[in-house]
């Protein structure tokens, strides 16, 4: 596989001095869909408009299909359709005249099959005579992934795409990146719900204070900080955990009434049988046993705000 | 992909000019009423009791600096709204985005605005021909020179457009320097008829090349040599285009 996007110690600094982004390095490969998660203010706008022409970078390069963003600005930039995260349209126009606009801007010669199939798949086909004042914003949003898809992109970029938007439109979209994908596309997309990420990434990278703290394999990420917790409530209380249960390294919780026990689900021997079996022996009696399975959620939040269990985890 | 992008100066283009459109009525009807005005108070009112100028009836000699003054405002406005209003809206990412280069931005809008300016110039001319007779002794020429101002305005315009960060700013520069400019650099009046310091003074207003030389290709005369404003009319254009090219190349109030 080849990488159509590559970003090598990609920096930026704005003018007022804010330093937006450390040094940025990462490879997408054609065909994926990659998810950019991070907290507000951590650099996702910045990096894609870097990409995409819009802001300037302090440093580095950026490679789209082989070419230089600066160099063979041409080449990349029609190569990539841009959904950015702010609601901005010219009011006056007619939608099928502002995706045609934008067609053409690209330098795509003039092609109403296309553009109808865009308005079409986006449920603005009935919309398309409308001006763009007339509708609402979950409708404003569909017509700038219409004008971002005009040109036949290769790699697509969705800021933020799901922000504000009901759920059909949720669902409409990702139906339409998958399809897109089918088609051979590359997807790009930021987000703050990680179920979405979860539901449609390939990849996954965690962005946090102008810094890419992780990057990993969706299913990999998944299995690697897997983790399971299994919760053990007990008929009595325990002052201290029995040095019988060393094995298998339990913490006492809920003032003594509940023995919390971290596990790997993933593993061959996941030691709960074990642990059950000791309890037994030891007289100890439980009357409820749940299982937690941690998600995409548990693991972002604790990579971007424990940098302890980020350095831990990573490594 | 090979030269120009095409398509792109076409949508471009076509946008601008439908932009225009939507205002087309009262584009249009401006001009040509300002004008009307203009000829019942100086062309009847005030011109009746005013003697020729340089052998031309005062009627007919305002026409150059009325069409040149109606141009000026057309083009600047014209052109610095067409590029600011996708700035303040923000709408303009998608322009960074596209491939297109500054060439192709500058032809095209620059293109649009100068297109409605001709219309205007034109329009009044046509005005103008109804109030009094009005010979044309180098109608090419005539044409020409308006074509080269409505574009070097539409520079100027685009410039204060990518400039400006405000309404305010980009009112500023028409109304407190270029109207007062034209007023001054001899629209309706021979600079002639000034007394010293004032003609001299005038001298150093460039605006009175470029009524001076519009005027020429009517009457076949001016207040200044037409070598000389056409010397102006070039020197203008080279300098606007030398700034937008810089402006471009760093990417000034464009990008971030
Ligand atoms: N034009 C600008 N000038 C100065 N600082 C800026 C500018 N644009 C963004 N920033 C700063 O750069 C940082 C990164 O902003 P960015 O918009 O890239 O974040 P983000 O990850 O997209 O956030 P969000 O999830 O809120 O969209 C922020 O601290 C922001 O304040
Ligand atoms: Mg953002």
């Amino acid at each position: 596989m080849t990488a159509i996007l590559s970003l090598r110690g990609v920096t930026k600094q704005y003018a007022s001095g804010h330093k937006a982004l450390g040094s940025i390095d990462l490879d997408v490969e054609e065909g994926e869909i990659f998810a950019l998660l991070g907290p507000n203010g951590a650099g996702k706008t910045t990096l894609i408009s870097i990409i995409c022409g819009i802001v300037r970078a302090s440093g580095g390069t950026v490679l789209v299909a082989g070419h230089d963003i600066e160099r063979d600005y041409r080449q990349t930039r029609s190569t990539i359709g841009l959904v950015p995260q702010e609601l901005t349209t010219d009011q006056f126009e007619r939608v099928i005249d502002t995706v045609k606009f934008s067609r053409g801007l690209f330098g795509k010669p003039r092609n109403d099959a296309h553009i109808e199939k865009v308005l079409r798949d986006l449920s603005l086909w009935d919309k398309r005579n409308a001006k763009l004042q007339e509708l609402s914003g979950g409708m404003k949003r569909r017509v700038m992934i219409a004008k971002a898809l005009a040109h036949e992109p290769r790699l697509l970029f969705l800021d933020e795409p799901t922000a504000g938007v009901d759920v059909e439109l949720r669902r409409d979209m990702w139906a339409l990146v998958r399809q897109l994908r089918e088609s051979g596309a590359t997807i790009i997309l930021t987000t703050h719900y990680i179920e979405e990420a979860e539901d449609m990434a390939d990849r996954v990278g965690v962005i946090s204070g102008g810094e890419l703290i992780l990057v990993e394999d969706k299913a990999t990420l998944m299995k690697k900080l897997g983790k399971k917790t299994l919760r053990i409530t007990l008929n009595e209380a325990l002052v201290t955990v029995p040095a019988e249960l060393s094995d298998w390294s339990v913490t006492l919780e809920g003032d003594g009434m509940e023995l919390e026990y971290v596990f790997d689900s993933q593993a061959e021997r996941t030691g709960i049988s074990g642990l059950l079996g000791r309890l037994g022996t030891l007289g100890i009696g439980y009357k409820d046993l749940n299982t937690k399975e941690s998600s995409l959620e548990d693991i972002f939040v604790d990579l971007v705000h424990k940098p302890a269990a980020r350095a831990e985890r990573v490594a | 992909m090979s030269g120009l992008n095409l398509h792109a100066i076409r949508a471009i283009y076509l946008f601008e000019l439908h932009r225009f459109q939507r205002t087309l009525m009262t584009g249009l009807l401006v001009p040509a009423l300002t004008t009307t005005l203009y000829f019942v108070v100086f062309g009847s009112a005030i011109g009746s009791r005013m003697t020729e100028i340089d052998g031309i009836a005062y009627g007919a000699f305002i026409v150059p600096g009325l069409i040149m003054l109606s141009m000026f405002t057309e083009s600047i406005f014209n052109a610095s709204f067409g590029i600011y209003m996708p700035k303040y809206s923000g709408t303009i990412y998608e322009l960074l985005s596209a491939p297109v280069s500054a060439l192709e931005t500058i032809i095209a809008y620059v293109g649009a605005a100068a297109t409605k300016s001709m219309i205007v110039g034109l329009v009044i001319l046509a005005t103008a021909h109804l109030f009094v007779d009005l010979p044309i002794a180098h109608p090419v020429a005539m044409l020409l020179f308006m074509l080269v101002i409505a574009i070097s305005f539409c520079l100027f315009g685009f410039i204060l457009g990518i400039w400006a960060q405000s309404f305010e700013q980009l009112q500023v520069i028409p109304l407190l320097v270029v109207m007062p400019m034209t007023f001054l650099g001899g629209a309706f009046y021979s600079i002639h008829m000034l007394p010293e310091p004032w003609r001299t003074a005038t001298m150093f207003n460039p605006v009175v090349y470029l009524i001076s030389g519009f005027r020429w290709t009517f009457f076949g005369k001016g207040d200044v040599a037409m070598g000389v404003s056409v010397a102006f009319v070039s020197g203008m254009l080279v300098v606007c285009l030398a700034v937008i090219a810089w402006m471009f190349k760093t990417g000034y109030r464009l990008k971030k």
